[in-house]
């Protein structure tokens, strides 16, 4: 189990945190422009790395902010956090 | 004493005899004593029977890797448990064990039999005989598999025991109490480290503690009392916490563990009190210094698992800790010096021993020793079969071939009454593993070890595969140094006398002259797994080790392969060809040992399993027999039976009343959230489907909300209750989730938006009064307010008072009826409510529960989020297009609704059903087909909501069909089992399609 340093709180265990899967997808601004493949790459498509992995985590029972985390997925090393809209460290 | 209990010991008191039953016959043992212990030295070997064949099988070890001492504890009381290690259990008064998996009895077992059958059921076994004929499966593989199958009796009375929880943060945790944990935790503690030491076991010092050898001298003593020392200044140490009878049970990342600590396990039963059984410690330490010891490797031969056959050390530590002699005619079988010390013990106590070595000689100071007393050594040599039913009685033995692959000269048979076996040393690296940690083999002994990448963990003493003790003291001195950052130890300067081993072999099959298909070389004790069985899989093309390890079941049993492991990949390598560091290991999962149940859920038990949300009516409901159901967490009123009224009796008399007269409900477990901001209506634009700009301050709007994917995931009414200012309402089991979800867009998508949202679920409470009264009832509770059509329209709402206290209320209904709900803040709730009944009294107002809602607003054709829909229905599914907003640039899910998928004609829809017998109530779930007779038979839908209503006297059904849109009128048909239902499509709105009844 994780302790995660919540860019607004500090450390914390990681059961005060729910991750909320891959990070920087934005929703496309015009949805309705977009051919049915496009929506389908925002919607379904997810990456799923062995090694460094951008990722969203909430601090749902804590601050309930969300926020960006660098880790690595082979060996769970956290490598950043970083508020929303900030732009990824780099590693 | 006893015959076997040869000496007297500073760990077992023999002025306290302790009595117990085995097998409910009666035994005597001392304080201090393992359960295997006292049952050695009562002579007892065979203590149980193989899972597959039923052979007879006996102590093997002496700890947590035992695998076939595993015993029913206290059986037909609420305290038996199965599965319980005789190696690990403490004798205490009173103790009741039982042999398991033997019928009728341990002496005459009829399972037995499967050993003379065995050619039949090779590796796969479960597996194969699933692809049999049926007829063989049912008469003869499944009750041979159902007498022979299962380890003990799962309890079936409630755990008296309490279990607890505790968590604990540290600087340093040693996992460990031998010598190389005592080094490490002496060093962290004394230099200000707050340390937690654990250990398994009742007394410190792993098998040290008892190594009287004067081969092995530290500061010129025996290695045990310089130990002995080291403890007791140990105890004397501040901030240094020592935990026996604690056992690790997981490594998690980040240095998280679990523990668990046993409190009262070896109390007798009337000394045991109230106290906690077991305690779970959930520890976060900054650094943690795993010394978790080795597990001595069996030997793989002919007939290797016979009682009386056990780990060489473990006949140590019976004779030198427990004062218990195994054997009158003790014979030591190994590949490497450690069974020498064993050997020496027995021999110094003038027990008769005789060694058995599969290397050509050794040159260490302790063979010396051995050869000088005279004890005779059978050199280059092997066990090729054992000889005893019950117990070992003889062996047979042959010189090894030159290389060792192949036996030659005469057979020499040997008398014995134990057989010593050591096939050298398996490092624990589960710990290092389970934290995430790699391996690495190491060729010259054949062992795994750690390899450490982990900045805050090491691994000292001999699960680092360090076995020799100047090595073990050198090293553990050095890591810990460098670890914790320290410059001067009190175990810089210690002398050290130990024996270095020079000659090292190990064959992980030992050869015999008999042919391999009619030998018994048993790797799984407990699944009884042989060498054969592991070839078998090979040639039938399994390759990986994880898939041989299922096909054979080698690793499987309560014992997690502690012992068969790595034989099984020693096998395969050989067989295969191949280096055996190149296989890899299986993957080694928490528990280390098994965990009850109880220690895993702590006190969640009862009503604490899970959190119980009342509404703050709750008690008014219950004095007034209402019967409750759960949604969520919450318990809500499901129907107030009056006499001896049934649910269906209840909700046809709720029902009709609310229709004809006035009917109250507590929807106070509604989801509410407050929205708050100068961007509230563009925020509601964007989450709910249909638009919001418009909407009057003072009114109310229905608001559909999909998911990105375009399929509903909540629906309710929001309220507009000033410029910038909204109340959202929610499902009931919607809540949490949906203030997560829109929370996400708010902070993630649409920063921008100047929008609050607060949960005021619980602040608020509701009571909804619906009815063609519920007008003048709400006219006497407020009588200063205009309730006409005009001053209070169908979907708005007005702010008013009640004894002072601020209430707000919204004409809305999801009943179809006149309604208005009433929120109050939840502290003066129960005194409206009440207020209510006494207001409704001459109009018979009538509380009505969640399955009369629910009737109701199916009448109405009003979905139920959740029961109607399951995640895969869009709105154009459920007919309600009406809802969704042409005119929007985009709103959550929009762009989803004309994917190919989404748009398709066949998608099933929402309809109504009405059967053709209107008597005949449809079962909620059941299937709906177009023909009968089809085969295979195609499910074109599902009921989802289905009532007797009273209010039209027939029976009525919401329902998904594929295409269901254009097939009003049609004939369909649910088929149940030993009837088909004939039912017609209809219209999904059953009753007053034209509204008349909310402005009634
Ligand atoms: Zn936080």
């Amino acid at each position: 189990m994780f302790i995660i340093n919540c860019p607004y709180c500090g450390e914390r265990d990681q059961s005060e945190f729910s991750c909320g899967g891959e990070a920087h997808i934005v929703r496309p601004k015009q949805p309705t422009e977009l051919s049915d493949d496009e929506w389908a790459e925002y919607l379904f498509m997810r990456k799923n790395i062995k090694g460094v992995q951008f990722e969203r985590w909430n601090h749902i029972h804590g601050c309930r902010k969300w926020f960006n985390m660098i880790r690595d997925t082979s060996n769970d090393k956290i490598h950043a956090v970083y508020k929303m809209g900030e732009k990824p460290p780099v590693i | 004493m006893t015959k076997y209990r040869i000496s007297k010991t500073r760990f077992v008191d023999q002025t306290k005899t302790v009595s117990f039953t085995f097998d409910g016959k009666l035994y005597h043992g001392f304080e201090g004593d393992t359960l295997a212990s006292a049952l050695l030295s009562n002579g007892i070997h065979l203590v149980g029977r193989s899972f597959k064949y039923h052979r007879p099988r006996g102590i093997m070890s002496c700890g947590s890797e035992e695998p076939n001492a595993i015993c029913q504890i206290n059986d037909n009381t609420d305290l038996t448990e199965p599965n319980v290690r005789a190696t690990e259990i403490e004798l205490y008064e009173g103790l009741k064990a039982s042999s398991q998996n033997c019928w009728p009895s341990l002496n005459f077992d009829i399972g037995g039999i499967n050993n003379f059958i065995s050619p039949f059921i090779p590796a796969g076994f479960y597996y194969k005989t699933f692809m049999w004929p049926k007829s063989f499966w049912k008469k003869i593989y499944e009750p041979l598999i159902r007498m022979s199958a299962g380890l003990g009796k799962s309890p079936t009375l409630p755990d008296p025991d309490i279990y607890d929880h505790k968590h604990e943060h540290c600087d340093v945790l040693v996992i460990g109490g031998g010598i190389s944990g005592i080094i490490s935790a002496k060093i962290a503690a004394k230099n200000n480290l707050k340390t937690i030491l654990i250990d398994d076991k009742n007394v410190l010092g792993g098998s040290t503690i008892y190594q009287n050898n004067k081969n092995f001298l530290i500061d010129n003593k025996k290695s045990s009392e310089w130990l002995m020392k080291e403890i007791a200044e140990l105890e004397e140490i501040k901030n240094l916490t020592i935990k026996t009878r604690t056992s690790l049970a997981a490594y998690h990342s980040y240095n998280y563990l679990l523990a668990k600590e046993n409190i009262s396990d070896h109390l007798p039963l009337d000394k045991k009190n109230d106290s906690i059984r077991q305690r779970l410690w959930k520890i976060r330490a900054d650094k943690v210094i795993v010394a978790a010891g080795a597990i001595e490797r069996p030997l793989v031969f002919n007939n290797n698992d016979r009682p009386g056959i056990i780990l060489a050390n473990s006949v140590k530590k019976y004779l030198d800790f427990y004062g218990v002699s195994s054997g009158l005619k003790n014979i030591i079988f190994t590949n490497n010096d450690s069974a020498y010390e064993t050997a020496l013990s027995l021999f110094e106590k003038g027990i008769s021993v005789k060694i058995i070595d599969i290397r050509k000689k050794s040159t260490s100071n302790i063979v010396k020793n051995a050869e000088e007393l005279g004890i005779q050594i059978y050199w280059n040599s092997t066990v090729v079969n054992t000889f005893g039913y019950k117990k070992v009685n003889s062996l047979e033995i042959m010189h090894l071939s030159e290389d060792g692959s192949n036996v030659k000269g005469n057979i020499i048979k040997i008398e014995c009454d134990c057989l010593a076996i050591s096939g050298g040393w398996t490092p624990m690296v589960h710990m290092h593993t389970q934290s995430g940690g790699k391996l690495d083999f190491r060729e010259i002994d054949q062992v795994f070890v750690p390899n450490e990448k982990n900045e805050n963990q090491i691994n000292v003493g001999s699960c680092n595969g360090e076995f020799e003790l100047e090595e073990i003291i050198k090293n553990t001195n050095n890591k810990i140094k460098k670890f914790l950052n320290v410059n001067e130890t009190d175990f810089d300067r210690l002398s050290v006398l130990g024996s270095k081993e020079f000659e090292k072999k190990n064959i992980w099959l030992l050869p015999n002259t008999i042919s391999e298909g009619k030998t018994k070389s048993f790797i799984d004790f407990q699944n009884d797994s042989t060498a054969k069985d592991i070839k078998l899989a090979l040639r039938e093309g399994f390759k990986s080790i994880e898939h041989v390890k299922r096909y054979t079941t080698t690793g499987m049993a309560t014992d997690q392969g502690k012992l068969s492991n790595m034989h099984a990949l020693g096998i395969i390598a050989d067989t295969a060809g191949v280096k055996m560091g190149t296989l890899g290991t299986t993957t080694f999962r928490p528990p280390f040992t098994p965990l009850t149940f109880g220690a895993l859920v702590g006190r969640n038990v009862g009503k604490f399993f899970e959190v119980i949300r009342k509404t703050p009516i709750h008690e008014w409901h219950i004095k007034h027999n209402a019967k409750f159901e759960n949604v969520g967490q919450w318990k809500r009123a499901w129907y107030y039976p009056l006499n001896d009224e049934n649910l269906h009796e209840a909700v046809q008399r709720e029902s009709k009343a609310a229709r004809d007269s006035a009917g109250i409900l507590d929807a106070s477990t509604l989801g509410k959230i407050d929205i708050q901001g100068t961007d509230a209506s563009e925020f509601l634009n964007r989450v709910y489907t249909n638009a919001w700009s418009k909407l009057g301050i003072g009114k109310c709007r229905y608001g559909l909300m999909l998911n990105e994917d375009g399929m509903v995931y909540d629906d309710g009414v929001t309220t507009r209750l000033g410029e910038n200012h909204y109340l959202m309402t929610t499902t009931t089991g919607g809540a949490a989730n949906v203030l997560s979800k829109l929370e996400d867009y708010l902070q993630t998508e649409w920063p921008e938006l100047d929008v609050y949202l607060t949960s005021v679920t619980d602040h608020y409470s509701t009571a909804s009064i619906c009815g063609p009264n519920s007008k003048k009832i709400l006219k006497k509770l407020f009588p200063d307010k205009d309730f006409s059509d005009e001053a209070f329209p169908h979907m708005s709402y007005q702010s008013a008072k009640i004894d002072n206290a601020e209430c707000r209320i919204m004409r809305i209904s999801f009943t179809g009826e006149l309604s208005y709900e009433i929120n109050i803040e939840s502290k003066y709730s129960k005194s409206l409510w009440e207020s209510c009944i006494i207001a409704g009294e001459e109009y018979k107002i009538t509380p009505y529960g969640t399955e009369t809602m629910h009737l109701l607003r199916a009448e109405k054709g009003f979905i139920i989020v959740g029961q109607d829909t399951d995640g895969t229905m869009t709105p154009i599914d459920l007919q309600m297009d009406w809802i969704v907003s042409k005119k929007k640039y985009d709103f959550i899910g929009k762009r989803s609704l004309y994917r190919s998928d989404t748009i398709r004609e066949d998608r099933k829809q929402l309809v109504g059903l009405l059967t053709d017998n209107p008597n005949e109530i449809l079962e909620e779930g059941a299937q709906i087909v177009s023909e009968l007779g089809q085969k295979p038979v195609q499910m074109i839908g599902h009921v989802t909501s289905s009532y007797f209503s009273p209010n039209l006297n027939k029976s009525i059904a919401l329902a998904v069909v594929k295409g269901g849109k254009k097939m009003k009128g049609q004939k369909l048909f649910v088929p149940m089992e030993n009837k088909n239902i004939n039912v017609t499509v209809s219209d999904f709105i059953f009753l007053d399609k034209e509204n008349k009844r909310i402005n009634a």
